[in-house]
């Protein structure tokens, strides 16, 4: 049996990433298209500080570990169907 | 796909830059500072150039701070001058939005319009069809005479190769009582003789050019002056972050509220008092009536369909009751209604026990100038929770559920779940007494104010949420 890949989606549930738009992320769930769609787990995670550690903007994800700034569903999707595509499942 | 969008984000940014100044208390010196930060030179701007971009956020800003865009005499004023002003004005005013006219970019008036796509067919279905003769064709393509047309959209419906293309403007779309129109300039201003204050033309801006004007600066001069602060939170509120209850009303404490009181708890003296008034009603012998605690809904009562006038519930909304409870229980504090709705901050001008307004965006941004994260708010907390008939008010059919679980079987409900050109239509023939039920309710915002103009969480998300959290406290 070879091993499932799952893409783990980590959103950030800090004050300042849900008010700057990581309070719809988890939606992501719900537009998951079909062919990924048993393949992204979405939970939520802790500020890590990204917000004041690093220049990037808000809303802050981590799809398995990498993180993404200005996280939207769209741009989490794509991402995702990128890995597939080019096989650069990590 | 979701709600939010750039235009929204960048007013959340502006109002937590705001707060986060306002609370440092470097704000005299910073403020002019922020449009500058925010699109640093070098960058790539959204409009013409940077210096369009940071015009518009200057009087973004001026909005937050309170102002009336329209109402400027010198363009040389510079935000700090304005923070002076904001600083010294002992009233508010009832127009609760104003039009940034720097950000409004004059969308070309709704029309339709043919696009490249257009072949010239032999066949010219959108010619023929045209039932005002505006389509003509010069240099084997199609042209709409805008004089003539009457936007009836046939052509478009016709044309083989979807060549026609509507062009809408946003706001005026939006808006379903036609408050908002171009001047010469073809910028918009709102018509506040025919607003019903809603928000829907704030909401679908693509520019952000509708702001509403907030109380942030009134706010914090309360907290300056060490006055008690009472935060009266709007059911919805319950919706709006993915943690307990408890830890949401902790957070909104260690913020600087003295004490919360749920406007839920007014909900249920509205509920008490609209199911009387109702039954004593139909005593008399009236054939219907409608809710009255959706302020946007009272308003185009009372501008655009008078004929249900009388028909309006008279008990007061559960904000009007909640703001009585705070100043029986707290008789020298400043009262802060904090509510996901435009219209809520115009009602609340009129009524006396309600200082100020936050909006749920405001409050975020206030979360985070403070550097509060609700996660780690203590679970527990002193309080008890209204019933949750009364917490339902935040949904769509809630206020019926509640009356119904008071009222006699001979209550027939009808619930009109937004306010649209086609639900106003709707009530007109209410009005005329068109319809089978005696208890109509009316929500402006389709799904209630779960889904008010400034929530961060909003749609099916804001209903689970909303679910999730309710169950908890009433367990
Ligand atoms: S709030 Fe998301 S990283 Fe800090």
């Amino acid at each position: 049996m070879t091993e499932e890949k799952i893409y783990k989606v980590q959103i950030c549930t800090g004050t300042l990433c849900h008010v700057m738009g990581g309070a719809e992320l988890p939606a992501l769930e719900d537009h998951l298209p079909e062919e990924i769609k048993s393949k992204v787990k979405v939970k939520g995670m802790v500020c890590a500080n990204y917000c004041t550690e690093t220049n990037l903007k808000p809303p802050f994800v981590l799809i398995n570990g990498e993180l993404m700034s200005e996280a939207s569903i769209d741009k989490i999707i794509h991402y995702i169907q990128n890995c597939e595509k080019n096989d650069t499942f990590k | 796909m979701t709600h939010s969008n750039n235009a929204t984000l960048t007013r959340r940014e502006l109002l937590i830059q705001l707060c986060k100044l306002l609370k440092e208390d470097t704000i005299e010196e910073q403020i002019d500072r922020i449009p500058l930060n925010m699109r640093p030179k070098g960058n790539q701007s959204l409009r013409c150039c940077v210096h369009k971009d940071r015009a518009v956020l200057k009087y973004k800003i001026m909005a937050l701070l309170g102002f009336n865009i329209d109402d400027e005499t010198d363009e040389l004023t510079s935000l700090q001058d304005y923070l002076h002003l904001a600083k010294e004005r002992k009233t508010l005013t009832p127009k609760v939005m104003t039009v940034v006219d720097e950000a409004c970019s004059s969308c070309q008036q709704g029309s339709y319009n043919v696009s490249n796509m257009c072949k010239g067919c032999e066949a010219r279905p959108c010619a023929v069809n045209c039932p005002k003769d505006a389509v003509h064709f010069v240099k084997g393509q199609a042209e709409i005479d805008h004089d003539v047309c009457v936007n009836c959209g046939k052509c478009l419906q016709e044309c083989p190769f979807h060549a026609i293309i509507y062009s809408p403007v946003p706001c005026e779309e939006a808006c379903p009582v036609k408050a908002i129109s171009k001047d010469e300039q073809g910028i918009e201003h709102i018509d506040y003789d025919k607003c019903i204050y809603c928000g829907k033309c704030m909401a679908a801006c693509p520019y952000g050019a509708i702001m509403e004007k907030s109380h942030i600066i009134e706010i914090f001069q309360a907290w300056e002056s060490k006055k008690e602060i009472i935060a009266l939170v709007a059911p919805s509120i319950i919706a709006q972050f993915r943690q307990s209850v408890p830890k949401i009303y902790n957070a909104i404490k260690k913020m600087g509220f003295s004490d919360i009181i749920e406007v839920a708890e007014g909900a249920e003296m509205t509920i008490e008092h609209e199911t009387e008034e109702w039954s004593e009603r139909m005593h008399a012998g009236c054939q219907l009536m409608t809710t009255s605690c959706c302020h946007a809904y009272t308003e185009l009562v009372k501008k655009h369909i008078p004929e249900l006038e009388g028909k309006v519930s008279e008990t007061p909304s559960p904000m009007v009751y909640a703001g009585k409870l705070a100043k029986e229980r707290f008789p020298n504090a400043v009262t802060v209604f904090i509510g996901p709705c435009t219209a809520k901050r115009h009602e609340a001008f009129f009524v006396e026990d309600i200082d100020y307004t936050l909006s749920f965006e405001e409050l975020g941004a206030l979360l985070v100038a403070n550097n509060i994260e609700v996660e780690e708010m203590n679970n527990e907390i002193d309080i008890k929770y209204a019933n949750s008939d009364a917490q339902f008010f935040a949904q769509s059919g809630g206020v019926s559920r509640a009356i119904i679980n008071k009222a006699d079987e001979s209550l027939k409900e009808e619930i009109i779940n937004g306010i649209d050109k086609t639900s106003i239509r709707q009530l007109k023939q209410i009005a005329k007494g068109k319809t089978e039920s005696n208890f109509i309710e009316v929500m402006s915002c389709e799904g209630g104010c779960l889904a008010g103009v400034n929530s961060l969480i909003k749609g099916k998300q804001a209903v689970t949420v909303f679910q999730k959290n309710q169950e908890e406290i009433s367990s």
